[in-house]
């Protein structure tokens, strides 16, 4: 690290309340920045399904109509970006992945999550049941924004957000863990942002 | 820089890739020509498009948006990945004979 | 083709901070002296380095707005309302500070090299910067040499003096206000105005786009319903690469 320093320069980051924030972590306060690796898919709704493939005993899809018949849940959480800045309180609603995979006959273990532009991300099954994600399609009461992953994303909180794949259209179970678009690249398989698993090795 | 218009993504020219990437090549790579390994489309990097917010820059085949380079320089190191580009070609300066 | 420009690593280096002037309402000229510097290409970039005590840095590139042949490194830096890297340049930064450079990079957006056909250069805003050090080649270029640039007002224009110094054939296209006594259009650049005050597609030019993306994006795609081939025309997209707005 270099040991040149700026006479006066500091940043805007602001920290936050003690716990809250992971370590290496800054409040973006108001602010939601939108990162993308690519162009954002603009999918309309009538030509969106999602679908649970893969490792099932059965392929389940759903067309948006039938998506948003689905029991939804409205969630309130932090999310921890790999790029330093957290977000708090954000508000979301959609449909919990326990729903999506109720009734699957699975010896699957992990998942990977599929996007519109090709993005993937892995992640354990078990770290996106048991009421830790959901595939989302509002975000602060309005309809998910292109740019912020609409029509709609999954959300996993406790990782860091770029497991919260935009763009989602389907979760395909694997038996063997299957690293995708951050993972590899040097990015952490994991990423529980508490023990500040950014990069691989750490 | 202004709030972008909903329907232009926000990215650069693979010319702003060429600073960043001098931490690990001696050439300048912005008129390095390189090969898609998808479509084999053609192109100086300087007119690939170039997404530098995620966490590391990303280059796409201005042809078929294909990625076709990934770099990151941060506290774990230097990484690249080119597995997208099928070849990459730097001409050799003018010699100087008259 | 541009030529391949070989060297070694390219590394930060401290630059002495030599001036920091206000040049428009919101942009300021830094004057920059780095201790290990050769020339450079015009249209060529740096990128700019700052850190804090606590370790974070943030970097952004800008244009080099110099011509080669002024000593050191001139930058024309954009005040952003919410810029984290823009409000330190232009508010705190001062002469006889430090700041850590890294340049020049780009051998792509430079001055076309050899110049064999006419050259179109089209600014929006401050991404008229790297065009200012290519300006002064039209004089002995042999070939037409236009700029067109998008400013919002006259208050607004960058480089004027060079502007109207050099042998370039410079039309300004304001978009809010013109300048006392203006009886020209105001307005935005679009593809009357494009057909009306660039060099035209069957003089095959070399074009050179800069300016913030939606300007970049609108005004290509006219030159290629206008006819160029997009081949010929090179873009440079402006805003650096730092934390997103």
């Amino acid at each position: 690290m270099s040991s040149f320093l700026s006479r006066a320069f500091t940043g805007r980051r602001r920290s936050g309340p003690p716990g809250r924030l992971p370590p290496g972590q800054y409040d973006v306060g108001d602010g939601f920045p939108v990162l993308s690796a690519g162009p954002t898919p603009r999918t309309r709704p009538e030509n969106w399904a999602f679908t649970v493939t893969g490792e099932v005993d059965e392929v389940r899809r759903w067309t948006w109509a039938e998506f948003r018949e689905l029991p939804r849940e409205a969630v309130t959480v932090d999310i921890h970006c790999v790029t330093s800045w957290s977000k708090f309180d954000t508000r979301w609603a959609g449909v919990a992945v326990d729903t999506l995979l109720d009734g699957v006959e699975t010896a699957a273990e992990y998942v990977v999550a599929e996007s519109d532009g090709g993005y993937t991300t892995n992640l354990p099954l078990e770290d996106v049941t048991d009421g830790r994600a959901w595939i989302v399609d509002t975000y602060d009461d309005e309809p998910l924004a292109p740019e912020h992953g609409g029509p709609a994303r999954l959300l996993v909180p406790h990782l860091y957000f770029w497991k919260s794949a935009k763009w989602v259209r389907a979760l395909r179970l694997t038996l063997a863990d299957e690293p995708g678009f951050w993972e590899t690249f040097g990015y952490h398989n994991y990423g529980d942002p508490w023990r500040e698993q950014r990069y691989a090795g750490d | 820089m202004s709030s972008p218009d909903e329907t232009v993504d926000r990215r650069l020219d693979g010319n702003a890739a060429a600073g960043p990437l001098a931490e690990l090549f001696t050439v300048d790579l912005s008129v390095a020509m390189m090969t898609c390994g998808g479509c084999l489309n053609r192109a100086a990097l300087g007119a690939h498009h170039l997404y530098p917010d995620g966490p590391a820059l990303v280059v796409r085949c201005p042809a078929c948006t294909a990625v076709v380079l990934r770099f990151a320089a941060d506290r774990s190191g230097m990484r690249l990945e080119m597995t997208g580009t099928r070849l990459l070609t730097v001409a050799a300066p003018p010699t100087t004979a008259g | 083709m541009a030529r391949a420009a070989v060297r070694r690593r390219l590394s930060w280096q401290p630059a002495e901070v030599v001036a920091v002037r206000r040049e428009t309402p919101r942009a300021w000229r830094l004057a920059l002296r780095p201790p290990d510097w050769s020339g450079h290409l015009p249209g060529q970039h740096v990128d700019i380095r700052l850190t804090a005590p606590d370790g974070y840095t943030a970097q952004r590139s800008y244009s080099i707005a110099s011509p080669p042949d002024r000593p050191g490194v001139e930058l024309v830096v954009e005040r952003l309302v919410d810029g984290e890297v823009s409000t330190y340049l232009t508010g705190e930064l001062r002469a006889g500070d430090q700041i850590e450079l890294r340049g020049p990079i780009g051998g792509y957006f430079v001055w076309p090299d050899p110049v064999d056909a006419p050259v179109q250069m089209i600014a929006g805003g401050s991404g008229v910067v790297p065009f200012l050090g290519m300006v002064a080649r039209a004089t002995d270029a042999g070939v037409p040499v236009r700029l067109l640039y998008s400013a919002r007002n006259a208050d607004d224009v960058i480089g004027r003096d060079e502007l109207e110094r050099s042998g370039t054939a410079v039309t300004i296209a304001y978009t809010r206000a013109g300048p006392p006594g203006w009886t020209g259009p105001i307005g935005r650049v679009d593809a009357t105005v494009l057909a009306a005050s660039t060099v035209a597609a069957d003089a095959r030019p070399h074009v050179l786009v800069c300016g913030p993306t939606a300007f970049v994006e609108a005004v290509t795609g006219w030159l290629t319903d206008l006819g160029h081939e997009p081949g010929r025309i090179r873009a440079e997209r402006f805003g650096g690469m730092g934390d997103p707005p």
